[in-house]
């Protein structure tokens, strides 16, 4: 067990845990962030991903040891009243079912749009292929990213 | 933004105990009498497990009007992606006039006395409460309008509600709902003959899009799963489970696990053995920990001997290598019509071949997890469950209280799939609880999943179709062979029950003079259970994609050949042709209200031919495939457009669908489930398989249990309703089934191979 102090949406939280916990698991249990989800614990599924200094994360597989001084943004994080452009788009084309992966999907999108703010078909493709979505949202996740970087409708 | 009431609060117990405190007489007589506000129970038909109507009068769904004129609805059916928790309240509100965006929605507890069946299974929730839910409405609006007749001194015939209010038609006079509430419940209630419901073309909700409540909560993380439910001084239990079905725990070393920071205890769970039962946990050790890593990590440390039991000598490529030299022996015959002997013999060409598809796992994106408390006698649960009641009675059970003692929260579920119908996880939370004497949240991880599911059953089918010298069909006979979901309770149950063979098998709808249904033993190693539209998956690809071959081989375009055989528009019935004591259960209806239509299916056939430009010119390597599947009652057919290139990649560039479910009720929600039907059923058609080598499950994460992902998802899928009247039918399973053989089919005639085992190979 160790002491560390991280930064996750902008707060600074100290927590006592195993240098090898993974970041999904602090954010849920012990700092009561339960936004991010587990769905496979190897990093094939991500559900559990956050921003880490802006780069989309597997949290399951990412230790609280290699966490140091990174900036954490956690979908709770991601916007002050829940109305980022990408949560947005999401909300206009009612793209969850279930629900369970989607703040997943949506914090991979957003980092997707903000290397890429006009994503082709392809590069949505490629940065979106680490989500499963097992109800399968795909095409509304899809339309939903192009609808955030374009503003107009992506669908009929 | 709607509201909707946070999982894990009081509110409503509160509710509930206004509710039945308040007059537990008179909501038998379908309304009660509260100061403050209007309260209505709405009476429900009970309906057994396979949702057919058990003729009991008996329980009540709620609708509250407050007397500042809130209006609450209670959700009884269980959330999981089918968007059920607004398709239904929004009948209600659509009903009784209610501003939509105002309506606060509340989950139901787990009760069936009260709420009526809440089995969310099966594809009946709209199909059975449709009508019990624009009843509560109208009834409700009812007692308004009189209560505002009487008040306005004005004829009830001059007065409507609407967005909240009841309006007098000839002025602009206008209140609230919360107006009248308080008269209203002073009132008689009215028969329910007497109701008088909206016409089709006064509906405001019901037949358009409507978002689901719980979008804006899902998109920032809100959103309360199973896996986000938590109490104070809870802590977390990861179970190892015996690696084979029906094993046991000889002897636990735990000394390692208990050295691991934060480990707090350890404890046996006995487990059903076998049989492993539908409603019994896996034998396994728990570790009981302060967070999950360490229990994760206790799990690891944890040293276990078991007593495998006789399932570890089991493989599943061994059965199905045994089970397709049997598949073409003489079997049970279930169904037949005609000779079909006779048809074979005096057939010019005969075309058969055996079918094979694989173990199936729901994978559920949300893994099997439920927080349990024990105290004073009583035990509370907070699970993502498609069946509470059944749940409440497993805990009540296994953990010796009376049902009584035992409440169940119903959270959202992140996927069910069928898997969440099966309470084990359920129990080993309250089982820790209770030995723990800490509220306990037991967390599968991906691996328990994998390889502790109640599994979609491997299946070997053999289809002979013949061809007689007029070119017609003159013969079909059907052999199926598949583990049984009644063996996981009944291990004597060897061959499929007419439950499952009405799955798309029995049903086979077509004019051919003679059909054989014939099924084979095959013994269940495995727990089984049901996944999403279930036998209708194996069944469906066997025949959809042997359709195809005969309509190649007797020159016909595929859709002019269903249309044909299909004949004309009538009703047809299966029961008179099944044997040996079987019959059709037509999915728990009668057949004489839900009958089997031929016009409408081809209603759907020659939708889907327009839809997806059928029969157009396609470059080389590309090719359409069609099939017409009815599952559930609902009518589906289906096209699919790909592409096969030179390193034989499959590309799906087109899905149509043509779907009659009766009248469409959230046509968005409608739209969806076909879209994510058809990734699922890509995820199987292409990717999924569990196999089993010395009783233990190969597979253990979505490396080796792989799902579709979304660069080789279907690029587009168009959904095309019906516009019908009739009773509504379900919509989570249906667009599974066609969608496997309709991809086969147009993998062949982009590519020339024909595909009998899935998930297919090119």
């Amino acid at each position: 067990m160790a002491t560390y102090t991280i930064q996750v949406n902008g707060k600074s939280h100290t927590v006592e845990a195993m240098e090898d916990m993974p970041l999904l698991w602090v954010l849920r249990d012990l700092l009561n962030l339960p936004g991010t989800k587990f769905g496979c614990g190897k990093a094939l599924c991500g559900a559990c991903t956050v921003h880490v200094n802006g780069n989309p994360v597997r949290s399951c597989s990412y230790p609280i040891s290699a966490v140091g001084t990174a900036s954490i943004t956690t979908i709770e994080g991601l916007s002050e009243q829940g109305n980022h452009p990408v949560q947005e788009a999401w909300e206009k084309l009612v793209v969850p079912q279930c629900g369970y992966c989607q703040t997943g999907q949506i914090m991979t999108a957003v980092a997707l749009l903000k290397q890429k703010p006009n994503p082709t078909d392809q590069e949505i493709d490629q940065a979106m292929q680490g989500n499963l979505c097992r109800c399968g949202t795909y095409n509304r996740i899809k339309a939903a990213i192009q609808l955030a970087a374009s503003g107009k409708p992506a669908l009929p | 933004m709607k509201k909707t009431a946070p999982f894990y609060t009081n509110d409503i117990e509160q509710i509930e105990a206004e509710i039945f405190n308040a007059s537990r007489r008179d909501f038998l007589k379908l309304g009660s009498i509260l100061s403050g506000g209007l309260i209505l129970g709405v009476s429900f038909w009970s309906c057994d497990s396979a949702g057919k109507k058990t003729g009991t009068l008996s329980t009540t769904a709620y609708l509250r009007i407050s007397d500042t004129g809130e209006v609450t609805i209670v959700a009884h059916r269980s959330e999981m992606g089918q968007g059920i928790r607004t398709s239904l309240p929004l009948v209600v509100a659509d009903e009784l006039g209610a501003e939509w965006n105002a309506v606060k929605i509340i989950q139901a507890e787990g009760d069936e006395k009260k709420y009526g069946n809440q089995n969310t299974d099966g594809s009946f929730s709209i199909r059975m409460f449709y009508k019990p839910m624009r009843e509560a409405g109208a009834l409700a609006k009812a007692m308004l309008l009189q209560a505002a007749a009487k008040a306005w001194g004005l004829p009830i015939e001059e007065l409507d509600t609407e967005n909240g209010q009841v309006i007098h038609k000839g002025s602009d006079k206008k209140a609230g709902f919360g107006e009248f509430a308080g008269a209203a419940s002073g009132l008689a209630v009215p028969k329910v003959e007497s109701l008088q419901l909206k016409a089709d073309n006064q509906f405001k909700l019901i037949g358009k899009d409507t978002p689901i409540i719980d979008l804006h909560d899902i998109v920032t993380g809100k959103a309360g799963f199973g896996s986000d439910a938590r109490l104070e001084g809870m802590k977390i239990a990861v179970i190892k489970h015996c690696p084979v079905t029906g094993g046991t725990v000889k002897s636990v070393n735990d000394t390692k696990a208990k050295a691991i920071p934060g480990v707090l205890q350890v404890i046996t769970i006995k487990g059903a053995g076998l049989p492993a039962t539908l409603s019994k946990p896996i034998a396994g050790v728990a570790v009981i920990a302060e967070n999950t890593w360490a229990a994760i990590k206790g799990r690891e440390a944890l040293e276990v001997e078991w007593d495998l039991g006789p399932n570890a000598t089991y493989n599943s490529e061994e059965h199905i290598e045994a089970l397709k030299k049997e598949i073409t022996k003489e079997g049970t015959l279930r169904r037949n019509r005609g000779d079909f002997k006779a048809a074979r013999a005096g057939a010019k060409k005969v075309i058969e071949h055996t079918y094979v598809a694989p173990y199936l796992a729901h994978a559920t994106l949300e893994p099997p997890c439920a927080l349990a408390v024990v105290k004073d006698g009583s035990c509370e649960i907070w699970a993502p469950t498609q069946n509470p009641q059944g749940a409440r009675d497993a805990v009540a059970g296994y953990i010796g209280l009376g049902a009584d003692k035992v409440k169940v929260n119903i959270t959202l579920l992140g996927g069910a799939f069928g898997r969440k119908s099966k309470p084990d996880f359920i129990l080993e939370a309250a089982w820790l609880a209770k030995e723990s004497g800490h509220p306990i949240k037991v967390q599968w991880t991906r691996d328990d999943d994998i390889q502790h599911d109640y599994y979609h059953a491997m299946s070997v089918q053999h289809l002979v179709a013949t061809i007689d010298e007029n070119n017609q069909l003159s013969g079909w006979n059907h052999h199926i062979a598949n583990p049984s979901i009644g063996a996981t309770e009944n291990p004597a149950a060897l061959q499929p029950d007419d439950g499952e063979l009405m799955l798309g098998a029995s049903d086979y709808p077509y004019n051919v003079p003679a059909i054989r249904i014939e099924t084979h033993d095959a013994k269940a190693h495995l727990r089984i259970g049901w996944l999403r539209s279930v036998r209708n998956i194996p069944q469906a690809f066997a025949i959809c994609t042997m359709m195809d071959e005969v309509a190649e081989a007797r020159g016909k375009d595929p859709i002019d050949q269903a249309l044909e055989l299909l004949g004309e528009d009538r009703n047809i019935t299966f029961a008179e042709e099944m044997v040996n004591g079987g019959g059709y259960p037509n999915y728990g209806e009668d057949i004489a209200n839900y009958p089997w239509n031929t016009g409408r299916m081809k209603a759907v056939i020659e939708r889907v031919r327009k839809e997806s430009g059928w029969g157009k010119q396609l470059p080389k390597g590309h090719g359409m495939g069609f099939a017409a599947h009815k599952s559930f009652l609902t009518y589906v057919a289906c096209v699919v457009e790909v592409q096969v290139d030179a390193a034989k990649k499959v590309t799906i560039n087109k899905v149509h669908y043509a779907v009659d479910c009766g009248l469409a009720v959230n046509t968005d929600r409608v739209k969806s489930q076909f879209e994510g039907g058809a990734q699922f059923s890509t995820s199987l058609a292409m990717k999924s398989a569990i196999t089993v080598k010395n009783g233990i499950v190969e597979q253990t994460n979505f490396d080796g249990y792989q799902l579709i992902r979304m660069p080789e998802s279907p690029k587009e899928i168009h959904v095309h309703i019906m516009e019908r009247t009739d009773k509504p039918t379900g919509v989570g399973e249906p667009p599974v089934p066609p969608y496997a053989p309709a991809l086969a089919n147009a993998i062949y005639k982009a590519s020339g191979k024909r595909l009998y085992q899935m998930p297919m190979k090119m």
